[in-house]
């Protein structure tokens, strides 16, 4: 009996080998395709395992990470005033995974990231648990809370740059949501999710960064610089053969004005009162191709990343004419992010040099060592300083005369331009507007600060008041406001 | 002329014992899991586990009362078995304890109590049936005399669970006997007494089995009454399969019995019937049992299955199981993640039992993994060496069968759990938890190292014969 012995003791060796053979192919060969696979939920549970870093501005941490006991995720995370500051932290929810910040530096934040590499292998030494870095964050906390409280329950987004340097001073949306309410997973967070995902308002939308919105008159700085720049202007006092009523061209349409005295107005006066048929006709007489150009130098038609994606503004390139001189007012196919409009404010702001906005200063390995220092960076140069000059001269011109008085600042020192804007959009206009407003402080040290502010569909207010000057132009005060003051 | 009944000149040479090999690997069979029981205890809650050294003294404890016996009783034992046997069921223990630890499982179960204390009594038990074994067991050829004894008692332990008010339906295989409020899987036990039935059987007809047949297309067919155990056997496998859901017993007891049917005959033949049975036994079950087909879904692609299987069906979760089983493989890695911070735990249900498995190859990783299977192989070669060395055809057809079954059972579940054919639920001897398992292969180890010691032992020394005179040595 001792030859199929034999031969069954082969095979059973050849079973034993049939699984040593298959254990190599599932734990080394599919090894990475299995760990990385979405099913798995072991990629989560590491990222809660631990206490999560935090995101910083002005060096206080407004994150905050709580140990739950929960056998699957350990920590959740927390936020500071979430609401306020949910457009620049994103969430980091344990059953809705992240966005925005969170989701960007996740590497740095879990400390999983290769550049914490050392970090983790001397705290595998000391025994010490592993703890994710920081994110430091250009934002400065009471320009970020003057845009949050002058925004109250109307809906819209603020926007501030430093001009000099591109950093993101504020980014507020409203109506926000605070990501502590859905940052865990069980019933309750879900309640709160799906309650703000199936909100009307869309509360969850990053309107400072992600939304577009038609910017009618605040364009018209665009227009202008275009005009300058291209030398169809070369006087800004210099009446502007411009007719009245203006017909848009391939059109019998005439162009409405809602202001007077913009026949033949100067490039100065049509901006004060805000005159469409003169901006009209000057987008017409630079033309479409200088008008592209011009808009895409101060970034549209382009995502930015701050590092947070923003959506790309559009200044539609395939227009006719008519088309044309109507987006050069900011209607048509025009259309912009907030963010947008305040790199258009920071560079004229900044004699002419558009530096590329970011909101992430530094990060910082878990015992505050520096990983990354962020510097500014020059994005590109749309306008020569002399138009910039010129164009700042005319922002300041509608502020102490024209529709932007409510910036005014009155400090001494300080020179307030800006630009209102009231975007009619809808089925022929049907819609309430959006009233924006632009505007920038300049010191003899240069401008420390460009905001842009959008407030949509404002209830309570009638049609009539809609407007940049009475709406927004009090936010983009007391954001400006809160920046100088911190300066000082 | 005197009857000379003696001539033998030469003493018999006593033959090496191996005790105290035993005994020495024994030392590290207790040792290592003790490190691995620390190991947990210090990756879970940073500190020495208070439990540690009533563990190691537990442990420890049966592997000597085990040692002593076999040096009493089964001196010419293998030295391998018993210490293979103590490390496996150690460190199954201690897989069990870190399971016990997570508060994962904790958390699921609203009364939850820990497995492992009672794995550890189960363990003692097992312990103490292998001494009985070895006590009771002088010679395995006394098995022969309850040949037709034993069929009957297996076939009553395999329908058992099927006795209405005393089979438990258990997550839908019948498997289990509840009586006193214990639940006992007849089926374990059933295995080694089919094991002695086969080779009592065989031994008698093989002859007739292996000679009295026609040639039939290159095959030898034996005729049809030769045949009728074979088929029997086979349907019987399949009524338990079909009314016990229970794929993995009937596939290990009809390859068993091919297996030693084959040893019995020496007829390749047999293999041949056997392997076109049994595929056409599964192509029929694997197409009309919804059970098995969700297994067999689950096996072809369960993350594919996962998103076709309607949710909630036994389908989705079946093939959810699956892909947790997997991805606990697959995080593993090579070196995997250190015993005691691995997430096994999130496979849920019978984390510890069926798919124990998958927290080895979690936390120990393929190195891990490879030495399992390495360790049952060596069973299985000690098993197979056992046959090999013993002298009387029953002892041959035993010890094959039940290293055979051991084969059989590992590789339906390794490969079950690993996804190289379908799931069955079976346990991994000695590693899983459960009072049934560990106790019957503890008492299939007995019976091999009994075997194994009447195979090595030296022939009785003969009696001096009187008539005889001792040769004398001429030196030159």
């Amino acid at each position: 009996m001792n030859k199929p012995l034999r031969r069954v003791a082969i095979f059973c060796g050849l079973l034993v080998l049939a699984l040593l053979l298959r254990d190599n192919w599932i734990q080394y060969v599919r090894a990475d395709e299995l760990n990385a696979h979405p099913k798995n939920r072991r990629v989560t549970i590491e990222r809660y395992a631990n206490e999560r870093g935090n995101i910083i501005v002005d060096g206080k941490p407004i994150t905050g990470s709580v140990d739950s006991q929960d056998p699957y995720y350990r920590f959740k995370r927390t936020y500071f005033d979430g609401p306020m500051w949910a457009p620049v932290t994103g969430y980091a929810s344990q059953a809705y995974d992240a966005n925005q910040i969170e989701k960007i530096e996740d590497g740095i934040l879990t400390g999983n990231d290769d550049r914490l590499f050392f970090d983790r292998t001397l705290s595998m030494f000391t025994g010490d648990k592993r703890k994710g870095g920081n994110v430091v964050t250009t934002l400065s906390g009471a320009a970020q809370k003057a845009a949050f409280d002058g925004l109250g329950d109307k809906t819209g987004a603020v926007v501030a740059i430093e001009p000099k340097t591109g950093k993101i001073l504020a980014l507020a949306s409203t109506p926000s949501y605070d990501p502590s309410s859905f940052a865990g997973y069980s019933a309750k967070d879900e309640k709160a999710w799906i309650a703000l995902e199936n909100d009307k308002n869309k509360p969850k939308q990053n309107r400072a960064l992600r939304e577009i919105y038609p910017p009618g008159s605040v364009f018209k700085v665009v227009t202008a610089a275009a005009a300058l720049e291209s030398g169809k202007v070369t006087d800004i006092d210099a009446p502007t053969d411009t007719p009245e009523p203006y017909k848009i061209p391939l059109s019998t349409k005439p162009m409405i004005n809602h202001a007077s005295g913009c026949e033949n107005a100067s490039l100065n006066q049509a901006l004060e009162v805000s005159c469409n048929s003169v901006f009209a006709k000057l987008g017409d007489d630079v033309g479409r191709d200088k008008m592209v150009e011009t808009a895409e130098k101060f970034g549209f038609n382009a995502e930015q990343f701050t590092p947070v994606r923003s959506a790309a503004s559009v200044y539609d390139k395939k227009s006719d004419r008519g088309g044309n001189a109507l987006s050069s007012i900011g209607q048509f196919n025009t259309a912009t992010t907030p963010l947008q409009m305040a790199m258009v404010t920071a560079a004229i702001a900044n004699d002419g040099k558009l530096m590329k906005p970011y909101m992430i200063d530094k990060l910082e390995s878990p015992n505050v060592d520096v990983i990354k220092q962020n510097e500014p960076e020059e994005m590109s140069r749309p306008v020569s300083a002399e138009t910039a000059q010129k164009l700042q001269q005319m922002m300041e011109n509608v502020v102490s005369n024209g529709t932007g008085g409510k910036a005014d600042l009155n400090m001494d020192g300080v020179k307030v331009g800006g630009k209102t804007g009231t975007a009619q959009h809808g089925e022929k206009n049907a819609k309430r507007p959006y009233a924006w407003f632009i505007s920038y402080a300049k010191t003899d040290q240069g401008s420390p600060v460009a905001v842009a502010v959008i407030v949509e569909d404002s209830a309570g207010t009638d049609r009539e008041d809609i407007s940049g000057g009475g709406l927004a132009a009090p936010i983009a005060k007391a954001v400006m406001k809160a920046v100088l003051k911190t300066r000082s | 002329m005197s009857v000379v009944t003696n001539t033998t000149t030469i003493g018999a040479i006593e033959a090496p014992s191996r005790r105290n090999t035993e005994l020495a690997l024994l030392a590290f069979a207790v040792v290592i899991p003790v490190f691995a029981y620390l190991n947990v205890g210090l990756a879970i809650d940073g500190k020495v586990p208070a439990g540690m050294l009533g563990y190691g003294l537990g442990l420890g404890l049966l592997a000597g009362v085990a040692h002593l016996v076999v040096r009493k009783f089964a001196p010419y034992a293998d030295p391998l078995l018993l210490p293979l046997a103590t490390l496996l069921n150690g460190m199954g223990l201690v897989l069990i304890w870190r399971l016990d630890q997570s508060p994962r499982i904790i958390s699921r179960y609203k009364t939850f109590t820990p497995d492992a204390p009672s794995q550890m009594l189960y363990s003692a038990i097992a312990v103490a049936m292998f001494v009985g074994v070895l006590l009771v067991l002088k010679d395995h050829r006394v098995l022969q005399r309850y040949t037709y004894i034993s069929m009957v008692a297996a076939l009553v332990l395999l329908l058992l669970p099927l006795v209405p008010g005393l089979g438990a339906d258990v997550f839908g295989a019948k498997i289990w006997i509840s009586v006193a409020g214990f639940s006992i899987q007849p089926g374990e036990f059933a295995k080694i007494i089919l094991a002695v039935f086969f080779s009592g059987y065989l031994m008698v007809k093989r002859d007739a089995l292996a000679l009295a047949s026609r040639r039939f297309m290159g095959l030898y067919l034996p005729r049809g009454r030769d045949l009728g155990p074979i088929l029997t056997i086979w349907a019987v496998s399949l009524l338990i399969l079909v009314f016990e859901n229970d794929l993995g017993t009937s596939l290990l007891f009809f390859g068993m019995f091919v297996i030693m049917l084959y040893v019995a005959t020496e007829r390749t033949s047999w293999v041949v019937m056997g392997l076109l049975m049994s595929t056409a036994g599964a192509v029929v079950v694997g197409s009309t049992a919804g059970h098995v087909k969700s297994r067999v879904a689950a096996w072809l692609d369960p993350f594919e299955c996962l998103k076709t299987a309607p949710e909630g069906s036994n389908m989705a979760a079946a093939c959810d199981q699956m892909t947790q089983v997997l991805m606990s493989f697959g995080s593993g890695g090579i070196l995997g993640t250190g015993l005691g911070q691995g997430n096994s735990d999130l496979i849920g249900f019978a984390a510890n039992s069926d798919f124990i498995f998958a927290t080895v190859g979690e936390e120990l990783g393929l190195a891990g993994v490879m030495v399992f299977l390495l360790l049952y192989g060596l069973i299985i070669e000690r098993g197979v060496r056992t046959a090999l060395a013993a002298r009387d055809p029953f002892g041959k057809l035993l010890a094959m069968g039940l290293s055979g079954a051991f084969a059989l059972q590992v590789f339906v579940v390794a490969g079950g759990v690993m996804g190289l054919i379908p799931l069955t639920g079976m346990t991994m001897p000695f590693l899983a938890y459960g009072g049934s398992s560990v106790i019957a292969n503890w008492a299939l180890i007995g019976i091999l190292i009994r075997i194994s010691d009447t195979a090595r032992r030296p022939a009785p020394a003969p009696a001096p014969s009187p008539d005889a005179e001792m040769t004398q040595v001429v030196r030159p």
